[in-house]
């Protein structure tokens, strides 16, 4: 069976959980071949070989971590060309979306991102995404060249497979044309101790009603276990930084639960979080959109609602 | 310092956006309009040029209405614009837009930038920029908040999602801006009276040299099979807080086991 490469998102050696799920997709495809670029591969092997990779392609090269994308699709193209997969899988973010753009040319192969459920049929590579802010879903597929497809978070449920996880060190030798575009300052951002808003099961989204006071929000989010988003109104306003946006310009969020006070649901925002399983809103105009997509709602005010909520979610647990 | 902004027509976000029956986007049903997140570019473009010297020239590719988004961007403070149209391209994917894009960016004379928004509002794969710049073998600094050029250095700073990076690249090169990095300007009286008499060129695929064989539906590199609208929410409870909504929240959230 021919292989498919899935390229590792970790940090550090910390594999995420998107990646275990990339290697399920990759699996129903032909045999897994992770891609890790970095250093410190012992620390993933154990987990890259729990969810089925053959082998483990390992480019520890800091020319491709201390620059923009090029150099990473450099390095995609060199393995890609060695192994001659039936498919590329990459996570979805704006970093690898942008390396399989480079690498789509490349490779004269066609590239789809975002996509929410890949199906195997006969050989053929079948991708569901969504399109315009969610009220569509189409099924494609790559016709020339070798499919390369960024695949969401939370698209499939991982499942273990025990493969062997040989490494297969890579020698790349980065061209100078790809070390364009340097990155000379990196300031890590503070950790908020909350589940990341893309991989969360359960998110609680503030807007412009909060009026610049996240507390209510943060509380019922940290009682439930949630990571908190915010709407564009609430960002632009300096409330909350815009990595917690969801939206069209922010994250797309699809968690088991979406929870959104003092948010109006204008349509950029519902393209971030209509896929959502259950939504709640809590508003205090009863005309807001937003209450079309809710399967539970409360019109009010969520200075007195949430902090209620979040009290009695509480007393329960300790109850 | 010449700039060359990508800009896109597209269905307005506000209407009823679809599918044609070929499977691409429908653009003869909705309102079209210069891609909001475009504006960003624009603006960008002409602080840059305002506060030194040079032209900028706006770009799109699209059918004949796709000229009011080079319009727009005139009537904003552009110098020149350049629609790519021909009946063969309807259908194009990334691949052959970036293709398109890179090949009248050289048609225009090799710029010291190249601006373009974070992605589309149509498509969304936030990828074309960084596919021109590949195909131009030119460094591209993407989704930065901000941006500054001082002599032949472009810097930008990026805000991700575990850090803040700050990312550097010598001219020429291709930047793309976020929705953050500016307030993009309302075109002024004066702004639309002067865009009547800028010069705007229409090349077609032969002006560019491009095979026919290389773009459109039927060439793509990606092909949609179909397409199914997202079936309507059931419409849920909605109740109205009378001193005990938040208890009936907590209920609903532990009866659908999320507590
Ligand atoms: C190109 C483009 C991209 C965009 N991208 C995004 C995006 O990614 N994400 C995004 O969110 N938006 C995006 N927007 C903006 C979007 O159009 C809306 O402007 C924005 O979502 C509004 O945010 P909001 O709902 O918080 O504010 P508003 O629309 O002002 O709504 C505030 C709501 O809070 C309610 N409220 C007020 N006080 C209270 C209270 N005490 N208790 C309960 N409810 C209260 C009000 O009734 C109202 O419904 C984009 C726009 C454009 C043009």
């Amino acid at each position: 069976m021919a292989e498919v490469l899935v390229l590792v998102d970790h940090t550090d050696g910390q594999v995420k959980k998107t990646t275990a799920e990339l290697l399920t997709i990759a699996r129903e495809i032909g045999t897994p071949s992770a891609v890790f670029v970095g250093s410190n591969v012992d620390a993933a092997r154990p987990r890259l070989a729990q969810f089925g990779a053959e082998k483990v392609y390992v480019v520890d090269n800091p020319d491709v971590t201390g620059y923009l994308v090029a150099p990473l699709a450099e390095a995609l193209a060199t393995i890609a060309e060695q192994a001659q997969p039936a498919a590329i899988l990459l996570p979805t973010t704006a970093h690898y979306k942008e390396a399989a753009g480079r690498l789509a040319i490349k490779l004269n192969s066609g590239v789809i991102t975002d996509a929410t459920g890949v199906e195997v049929a006969d050989g053929a590579v079948n991708v569901l995404k969504q399109a315009f802010a969610a009220s569509y879903t189409t099924r494609s597929k790559v016709t020339q060249g070798t499919p390369i497809i960024t695949v969401k978070p939370n698209v499939t449920a991982p499942t273990a497979a025990q493969a062997s996880a040989t490494p297969v060190p890579v020698e790349v030798t980065v061209s100078d044309a790809a070390k364009g575009a340097k990155i000379t300052e990196t300031k890590p951002k503070e950790k908020s101790g909350r589940p990341e808003l893309t991989e969360a099961a359960i998110v609680v989204s503030g807007g412009r009603g909060t009026s610049g006071d996240f507390s209510p929000v943060e509380a019922l989010a940290d009682t439930l276990g949630a990571a908190v988003g915010a709407s564009r109104a609430a960002v632009d306003a300096g409330w909350y930084p815009h990595s917690n946006q969801v939206g069209q310009t922010g994250k797309q969020v699809s968690p088991q639960l979406y929870v959104a006070a003092g948010i109006s649901g204008a349509i950029q925002h519902r393209a971030g979080m209509q896929t959502s399983k259950t939504i709640v809103a809590i508003n205090k105009d009863e005309e807001a959109p937003i209450f079309e997509l809710v399967d539970f709602g409360v019109v009010g005010d969520l200075f007195q609602v949430l902090p209620q909520a979040t009290e009695a979610i509480k007393s329960a647990k300790n109850g | 310092m010449n700039i060359v902004v990508c800009v896109k027509y597209v269905p307005d976000a506000q209407s009823d956006r679809t599918f044609s029956d070929d499977k691409t986007t429908d653009r003869a049903g909705v309102d079209g309009l210069l891609s909001e997140l475009d504006e960003y570019a624009v603006e960008e473009a002409l602080k840059l040029v305002e506060a030194g010297e040079g032209e900028v020239t706006v770009v799109t590719i699209g059918p004949d209405e796709a000229a009011e988004a080079v319009k727009k961007a005139l009537q904003m403070g552009a110098d020149k614009g350049v629609h790519i149209s021909d009946d063969a391209i309807h259908g194009s994917d990334a691949v052959a837009t970036s293709l398109l894009l890179a090949e009248a960016i050289k048609k225009i004379g090799q710029p010291d930038l190249i601006l373009t928004g974070m992605g589309s509002t149509d498509g969304l794969m936030n990828i074309v920029p960084t596919m021109v710049a590949e195909r131009l073998g030119l460094p591209a600094v993407t989704l930065v908040s901000s941006l500054e050029v001082n002599g032949s250095t472009v810097t930008g700073r990026r805000d991700g999602d575990t850090a803040s990076e700050t990312i550097e690249a010598s001219l020429p090169a291709l930047v793309s801006v976020t929705d953050q990095t500016n307030e993009p300007r309302y075109p002024s009286f004066k702004g639309i009276m002067a865009a009547k008499k800028k010069p705007v060129e229409t090349w077609s695929l032969g002006d560019l040299g491009v095979d026919a064989g290389q773009v459109g539906l039927n060439n793509a590199w990606v092909q949609v099979e179909s397409f199914e609208a997202r079936p309507p929410r059931e419409q849920g409870q909605v109740v109205t807080d009378e001193g005990d909504g938040g208890t009936k929240l907590a209920e609903f959230l532990s009866t659908h086991k999320f507590v």
